[in-house]
């Protein structure tokens, strides 16, 4: 009992070396340091799918161990990638801007450099004014703070106000869809401050990196959500194995009694809904640079759905099935819908996985949780022989001689 | 002498149905205490107004020497007050350890913060290892509370509650289901319990009310009708009506 917490938990240190491992293989495979083997745009959607990752963790976190299905994390991760890209959009626009003002005669006033950049930002949706969303868009440390402080404080109102008045189980998924889908519907108005169904672009060039090429960049973005999913790893894992974790599975399998042991139910569901709004935050910072794009589709009502799919095939209550899950589903998904997956010719009729991608999807989901409860990451106990017990929902105990079931019913 | 607990003239109604009617019940701070009742009497839902999970539409509900309403706070107030209930049917965190659950209910700071970053102190662990002792779990410590018998599992409830340090016990049905030889020791473990703090028992098997002996109060229809010994009840007419007459 005295170990420390890596003899605790072994299966942290074996995912961070499998994530070292795979790190290094990305870098030595390519572009930028390596042979070349893998393409810019593969490295890409390898950062993409740590970042992905990584929000599955919180999504395990604040649903496989806290049991709150939450269907709206994906608008926090939307969140943060909107407010980085705030900056790089801005950033990006004003040094083209500066190039091509310091061409007239006349050197351009301040004023004069804000309104071009506003007119090149906003003309697509008809507006040449900064909406006052904007006011720190020039600032960096300003935007990078604003990824944790607008998830998060969304997080904050909305999960005291459910928490709050006791809404559980289903209805706080359907109250967690409804915000995600109203926050997609503010963002596709023109007028919303964030140019409508047009989103944010050019978010992969970085400013004042113009020389530097893609290949680097991708591969450093890659490192970073590398060393984000590693830290995002530790600290779930910090959580979950402690007395707080012991706590937050005492919520999931009966909240009731743990109210009745003294602790308040609703400070924990807020602490733990808020913590993963800010991981989702960051994933999504780190997200969206190597998309390029984010536009209000991001945090439809679908997207958060997909990342409890994820976390359901990978095996809630586990970090590493949550990874497992994510990465496997969203790779898998990348394959099929790129139309990389040969057709099924079947003499009748030709599968196009294009098309049917998603009705393989559905079927892997149904499969899973009928059979396959804890997911891919359970195949694992089967290895370690390590077995729950698997008596939820049997109230009476079957202990010979006893007559426990007759009474209990009296 | 002072009470514990006092409630007075408190009702309650679901729906039009009085469930409790103009109650009062009084407790002592070292107090074992049986009340019985027939079905619907209102013993749950006298438990569910002390603990805070039902609020009385009238009457007062007062706690300790400084007359604390219990009624101005919610449930996870009232357990740090030092209110611990346990349920009918156990009800324990099957998908961890004996250990786990009964340091989960170790009275210690609630605060997630301070939960977060708790570390386990060897003195917690010999108190963890005393309860278990005393609820003859000390073997089954690292076992998965789901594997435990149905008897084993009320008495890991009844350690959680000890382990929560509360001055008033209040225990729903805790024989129900339970062999003879496991009664007897459910029945030892509220005795002592008793000794140090206040031990309310609601039960409808009157053996096992016997065996307590104890004093009794007897609710019916949302009131007492009867307090004393467990013979002084058992003789009142209204009792015997009540329980047999139908």
């Amino acid at each position: 009992m005295r170990d420390s917490f890596f003899a605790k938990n072994p299966s942290v240190l074996i995912f961070l070396t499998l994530l070292a491992l795979f790190t290094l293989a990305v870098t030595l495979l390519g572009e930028a340091h390596g042979t070349g083997a893998i393409s810019t745009s593969f490295v890409k959607t390898l950062g993409k799918t740590l970042c992905l990752c990584l929000v599955a963790i919180a999504m395990d976190l604040v649903w496989g161990y806290t049991g709150i299905l939450s269907l709206g994390h994906f608008a926090f991760f939307g969140l943060g990638g909107y407010m980085i890209g705030m900056w790089l959009m801005y950033a990006r626009t004003e040094l083209i801007v500066a190039e091509s003002l310091a061409q007239a005669e006349i050197p351009p006033t301040p004023d004069e450099i804000r309104d071009a950049i506003a007119t090149q930002i906003f003309g697509v949706v008809g507006g040449s004014e900064f909406p006052a969303v904007w006011a720190f868009a020039h600032s960096l440390p300003i935007q990078l703070a604003l990824v944790v402080l607008v998830p998060g404080a969304l997080a904050l109102v909305f999960g005291w106000l459910a928490f709050r008045s006791r809404v559980t189980g289903v209805y706080l998924s359907i109250l967690t869809q409804a915000m995600t889908l109203a926050l997609a519907l503010y963002l596709f108005q023109n007028d919303s401050g964030l140019r409508g169904n047009n989103g944010l672009s050019g978010l992969q060039n970085i400013p004042g990196a113009g020389d530097i090429p893609q290949s680097i960049i991708s591969i450093r973005f890659f490192w970073a959500s590398a060393a984000a999913l590693a830290a995002g790893y530790l600290l779930a894992a910090f959580m979950v194995s402690g007395k707080f974790g012991s706590v937050i599975r005492g919520i999931r399998d009966d909240e009731a009694r743990v109210r009745f042991l003294g602790y308040s139910v609703e400070g924990y569901k807020l602490f733990v809904f808020t913590l993963t709004a800010v991981i989702a935050g960051v994933a999504g910072a780190l997200y969206y640079p190597q998309a390029g794009i984010i536009n209000p589709a991001e945090v439809a009502p679908i997207a958060s759905i997909y990342l409890a799919v994820w976390v359901a095939i990978g095996g809630r209550g586990r970090l590493y099935g949550a990874v497992i899950g994510a990465a496997l589903v969203s790779l898998l998904s990348t394959w099929f819908t790129g139309g990389q997956a040969p057709a099924l010719p079947l003499g009748f009729y030709t599968v196009d996985w294009v098309d049917w991608w998603q009705v393989l999807l559905g079927l892997g989901f149904v499969l899973v949780t009928l059979f396959a409860p804890s997911g891919i990451g359970g195949l694992f106990d089967l290895v370690a022989g390590r077995r729950h017990p698997d008596r939820h929902g049997a109230d009476l105990g079957p202990d010979k001689g006893s007559f426990r079931e007759r009474e209990a019913e009296q | 002498m002072t009470s514990l607990l006092e409630v007075s003239g408190v009702s309650v109604s679901f729906d039009g149905f009085n469930a409790i009617n103009n109650l009062s019940f009084e407790i002592g701070p070292a107090e074992l205490r049986a009340i019985i009742g027939p079905n619907g009497a209102g013993k749950t839902t006298f438990m569910d107004i002390v603990t805070g999970k039902t609020r009385p539409d009238e009457g007062h509900v007062l706690w300790g020497g400084m007359n604390k309403s219990l009624l101005k706070m919610n449930e996870s107030q009232i357990a740090r007050e030092g209110v611990g209930r346990k349920f009918q049917r156990p009800t324990v965190f099957e998908d961890q350890s004996v250990f786990d659950n009964l340091m989960m209910a170790l009275k210690k700071n609630r605060a997630p913060w301070s939960v977060l970053f708790y570390r386990q102190s060897a003195a917690d662990r010999a108190r963890v290892a005393e309860l278990a002792e005393e609820i003859g779990l000390s073997d089954q410590l690292h076992r998965k509370s789901g594997e435990l018998s149905h008897g084993q599992k009320q008495w890991l409830e009844i350690g959680m509650l000890l382990a929560q340090e509360p001055k008033l016990l209040l225990v729903d049905e805790p024989a129900a289901g339970m062999t003879l030889a496991e009664r007897e020791h459910t029945t030892d473990l509220l005795k002592e319990a008793a000794k140090t703090r206040a031990v309310v028992v609601v039960e409808h098997d009157m053996e096992f009310v016997r065996r307590l002996g104890c004093k009794v109060t007897v609710l019916h229809e949302g009131a007492v009708l009867a307090e004393g010994s467990i013979d002084h009840v058992t003789q009142n007419r209204q009792v015997i009506d009540v329980y047999l007459g139908r």
